[in-house]
């Protein structure tokens, strides 16, 4: 993993170079892989805890040209500055300007930080294509129990998003939105977190929520948006939330939830709570200037939040090099003072391991740390969208295949002995089952009462709404057969608007005030 | 600041005896005085002492005092952890405030001016007015923006408008726009301790005047009910409207009237959503003529929504057509005779109230 694990020898080194800040400023931006390994390797990677991904290191060690090895063997020429730095004799500090943003090193030379680098910043992984581990690969262990339900998890979202998004074909929910492809990201990093951390979604997590024990007929009422749906029927199908399981109610907005997880964060904080804010988003959201300003500010105020960016290559129909012109996401981080790592984010093995060691960083240090994690979105962007339009269905069909982590976590826990072929069977049939029918449920159900319609708006109903309410009523009880019989009315209201049941009572000013809802 | 205020009510040997603030309804003549700055720095301070989950955020409130010196004092009180100083991000910190406030703290977001408010406006809207509808009530936003709103002098056109009918159209919003330093300190107080979402839309150059304060007013415990408009002044021949700054301009436009015999009625609606339409009608259909004042643009503005609503609930009643005053249809001009011309004056009000009192006066300002 090229970020430090506590027994990672370099946490010494920059532990020494965070008292040279000046140093760092000509030379970070060496974004240096060691062996010049990029996303397309499937050969095993040694990295080595290299300066690719923390913040302050271009030269880690100050005196490393003088010892047989340097971590990095390739060099930028914007890091020679710093080895004159290094090279200068102990005491002349002449060549630094001593600025209100910390100390800065002179240099002659006229050097421009390069728009791209050499070699890609480098991903992290541990299982190669067919789900073998590399040797010497860095990771967290994962029980057999763990592993077997993360797969469980996977599959089931797999189903579930493949019996929705033909629900929605069929016309019986009017959208959906799939996570084909992205299975692995969902539920190994739910593994990851504990349950009393907040998330804030997107809109491609249900896995996190699955993960968390929202239960097939939980999806299927909030998509059918009937009465059993815990929000009321007031969204759009896939967009979840359940305080119960500190999964904050998705909004279509773009970007929105990543300053709010950064506030939330803080709060948390405040709270001195053992617990982190995560939020998910795509490289389309990256563009976004809530992106930005979440980032920075979560840095300034060192807030416990893991953001985690999944890099699926599309935003709708903008490929990533229509949104950006940067090595992707992760160095995005490092420019804002953001710990970041590049994952590979098919493999549910790194996921998790990352995730976990970025949430004990997020909460025992105070800090934000940035996972993206590189993927496909192999679904279309949602049921309004043929992606085929834009893209090659060869392309599409590739990383379905050859690339699925589903697949790919599955053969592992079979290396492992944990899985077989009748599990597998069993598992696929029973969870289908249950979507189907959940899903039969769910359809046949009520829909929302309509007094489901008025609340909420504010804390308490005001008055106005009160009584358009009960002009609603009436008209649907004077006219029943122009009205939708599955909509229940509620409970018979009586000539002064009061119905039994509906009614607040508050002190107000040392007034007892009764407030008919 | 009000450990201060009370000493100085201790040193004077007043002759009667207070009773209980509870049972005392009526509002003395008081002697104090208090600038509409330190009322709302004082409202703030209490609020924070009472609730540990209340915390401020903005741009220069910390170190700086506050931009226009409203949390003066805090930073040094409650420290950095709760006076946040951020960086120039609207969108950033209201996004920010939005996400503690969905986690359970009480934030108060203040904006330099409303003007910078359009940067975060997507926060307040989406984020923090939809929110606990969207989430069928299991997001509440118990969040407070506050900040200097409308026309100061000499700020030019981006820092000169009113929001107060941008904010108010929206439902899940609650829009507040104090007046006078028992506004302030009512409203504000009230506004943190509400669950919902409150715009609250102040005036920098009301910052620094001073207005009388009772003893209740002054008391840690006060607070006024939002919804609820104040009739400043009593009349029966035409209701004026007014919010904010144009209240004491509208004060100023009825001692005017009252030589021409005609005797106003002077409403301070001090809450712009909810709107307190049963007062506003009880008063028209009292006078039977209606002036409402604005600063902000004219079209769609807070007086429009008054007109509808008296006209809706009680037409029968008006014996004239409703009047509107708000300020020029036109971006804010820099120069100061200009900025006067676009601004509603205390003259433009009482040329109005005649209008709608069938004495014939010009239209227009005589340049």
């Amino acid at each position: 993993m090229a970020f430090c694990s506590r027994n990672s020898r370099n946490i010494i080194i920059i532990n020494l170079l965070k008292s040279k800040v000046g140093s760092s400023r000509l030379m970070k931006l060496s974004r240096v892989c060691c062996y010049g390994t990029c996303l397309n390797s499937t050969n095993h990677c040694r990295f080595l805890p290299s300066t690719t991904t923390l913040p302050q290191l271009g030269n880690p060690d100050p005196n490393s040209h003088k010892k047989g090895h340097s971590p990095c063997s390739q060099r930028f020429q914007s890091t020679k500055s710093g080895q004159q730095f290094a090279s200068l004799p102990n005491g002349e500090h002449s060549q630094v300007l001593d600025f209100p943003g910390g100390n800065v090193v002179f240099s002659p030379e006229m050097q421009f930080l390069s728009e791209s680098p050499n070699v890609y910043n480098p991903c992290y992984r541990v299982l190669d294509d067919n789900g073998q581990l590399i040797s010497n690969s860095v990771f967290v262990q994962v029980s057999e129990e763990i592993a077997v339900k993360m797969y469980s998890n996977m599959a089931t979202l797999q189903i579930l998003d493949t019996i929705f998004y033909e629900a929605q074909r069929q016309g019986r929910i009017s959208f959906y939105v799939t996570t084909i492809g992205e299975e692995a990201i969902n539920i190994a990093s739910a593994a990851a977190l504990t349950s009393d951390d907040v998330v804030f979604p997107q809109y491609r997590e249900p896995g996190v929520l699955l993960w968390r024990g929202f239960t097939l007929q939980e999806f299927a009422n909030q998509c059918f948006g009937n009465k059993a749906d815990n929000g009321k029927g007031r969204q759009m199908p896939a967009h979840y939330g359940s305080n119960k399981h500190n999964y904050f109610t998705i909004s279509s907005t773009i970007a929105t939830q990543i300053p709010h997880a950064v506030g939330a964060a803080y709060s948390l904080k405040m709270d001195k709570k053992d617990a982190c804010a995560v939020t998910y988003f795509g490289d389309g959201g990256t563009s976004e200037g809530d992106f930005h300003a979440a980032l920075n500010f979560a840095a300034v105020t060192e807030s416990p939040v893991i953001f985690i960016c999944r890099n699926n290559g599309w935003a709708i129909s903008t490929p990533t090099s229509d949104q950006f012109r940067s090595d992707g996401i992760a160095v995005r981080g490092q420019a804002y003072g953001v710990r970041s790592i590049r994952v590979d984010g098919n493999d549910a093995l790194a996921m998790y391991s990352a995730v976990h060691t970025a949430r004990e960083m997020a909460v025992n240090e105070h800090r934000p740390i940035l996972i993206e994690a590189v993927t496909y979105r192999v679904g279309h962007h949602s049921t309004s969208d043929d992606s085929t339009k834009y893209r090659s269905a060869d392309e599409i069909e590739w990383w379905r295949m050859a690339r699925d982590p589903v697949t790919r976590f599955r053969k592992w826990i079979e290396t492992n002995g944990w899985w077989g072929s009748e599990a597998e069977s069993q598992l696929r049939s029973s969870i289908r089952n249950q979507l189907l029918q959940a899903i039969q449920i769910a359809e046949r159900a009520e829909k929302p009462p309509v007094k489901d319609l008025f609340r909420d708006v504010y804390n308490n109903i005001p008055s106005h709404l009160r009584e358009q309410e009960k002009l609603v009523r009436e008209t649907i009880n004077k006219h029943p057969k122009d009205y939708p019989a599955d909509v229940p009315v509620d409970v018979a209201v009586k000539d002064d608007g009061v119905s039994v049941y509906d009614v607040d009572v508050i002190v107000h000013d040392d007034d007892l005030i009764i407030h008919v809802r | 600041m009000l450990g201060v205020v009370r000493q100085k009510m201790l040193g004077q040997s007043l002759p009667k005896i207070r009773p209980a603030v509870s049972v005392l309804r009526s509002y003395s003549s008081a002697a104090k005085q208090m600038t509409v700055r330190d009322a709302l720095n004082s409202a703030l301070d209490e609020e924070m002492s009472a609730d540990p989950k209340v915390f401020l955020m903005g741009e220069e409130v910390g170190e700086y005092q506050g931009a226009y010196k409203i949390s003066k004092g805090l930073l040094e009180k409650y420290g950095p952890e709760r006076v946040r100083d951020t960086p120039i991000t609207e969108a950033g910190f209201a996004g920010i405030g939005v996400g503690a406030a969905y986690y359970g703290l009480k934030p108060v977001v203040e904006f330099m001016t409303f003007n910078f408010s359009m940067q975060a406006i997507d926060h307040i809207i989406n984020s923090a007015a939809k929110s606990n509808y969207m989430s069928a009530g299991q997001m509440s936003v118990p969040i407070v923006f506050r900040g200097p709103n409308g026309a100061a002098a000499g700020v030019g056109a981006q820092h000169s408008q009113c929001y107060a009918a941008w904010y108010a159209s929206c439902p899940g919003l609650k829009v507040l726009t104090p007046y006078s330093s028992e506004d302030a300190r009512g409203l504000l107080k009230a506004a943190i301790r509400d669950p919902d979402p409150v715009v609250f839309l102040e005036n920098e150059l009301l910052y620094g005047e001073s207005f009388p304060v009772s003893d209740e007013v002054l008391d840690s415990s006060f607070c006024l009910p939002i919804g609820k408009a104040k009739i400043e002044r009593v009349g029966r021949d035409v209701t004026i409207t007014a919010f904010s700054r144009m209240v004491g301009h509208a004060l100023k436009a009825a001692e005017i009237l009252e030589k021409d015999g005609i005797d106003a009625e002077v409403i301070n609606l001090r809450s712009i959503r909810p709107l307190d339409r049963s007062t506003i009608n009880a008063s028209v259909r009292k006078t039977n003529r209606l002036v409402t004042v604005e600063e902000g643009f004219p079209q769609h503005g807070v007086g429009a929504e008054i007109c509808a609503s008296v006209v809706e609930e009680s037409f029968a009643y008006l014996d004239a057509p409703v009047e509107r005053i708000a300020g020029a249809d036109i971006p804010m001009p820099y120069a100061a005779n200009l900025e006067r011309l676009a601004v509603p004056q205390v003259e433009d009000i009482v040329r109005a109230a005649k209008r709608a009192c069938y004495r014939s006066v010009p239209l227009a300002a005589a340049a």
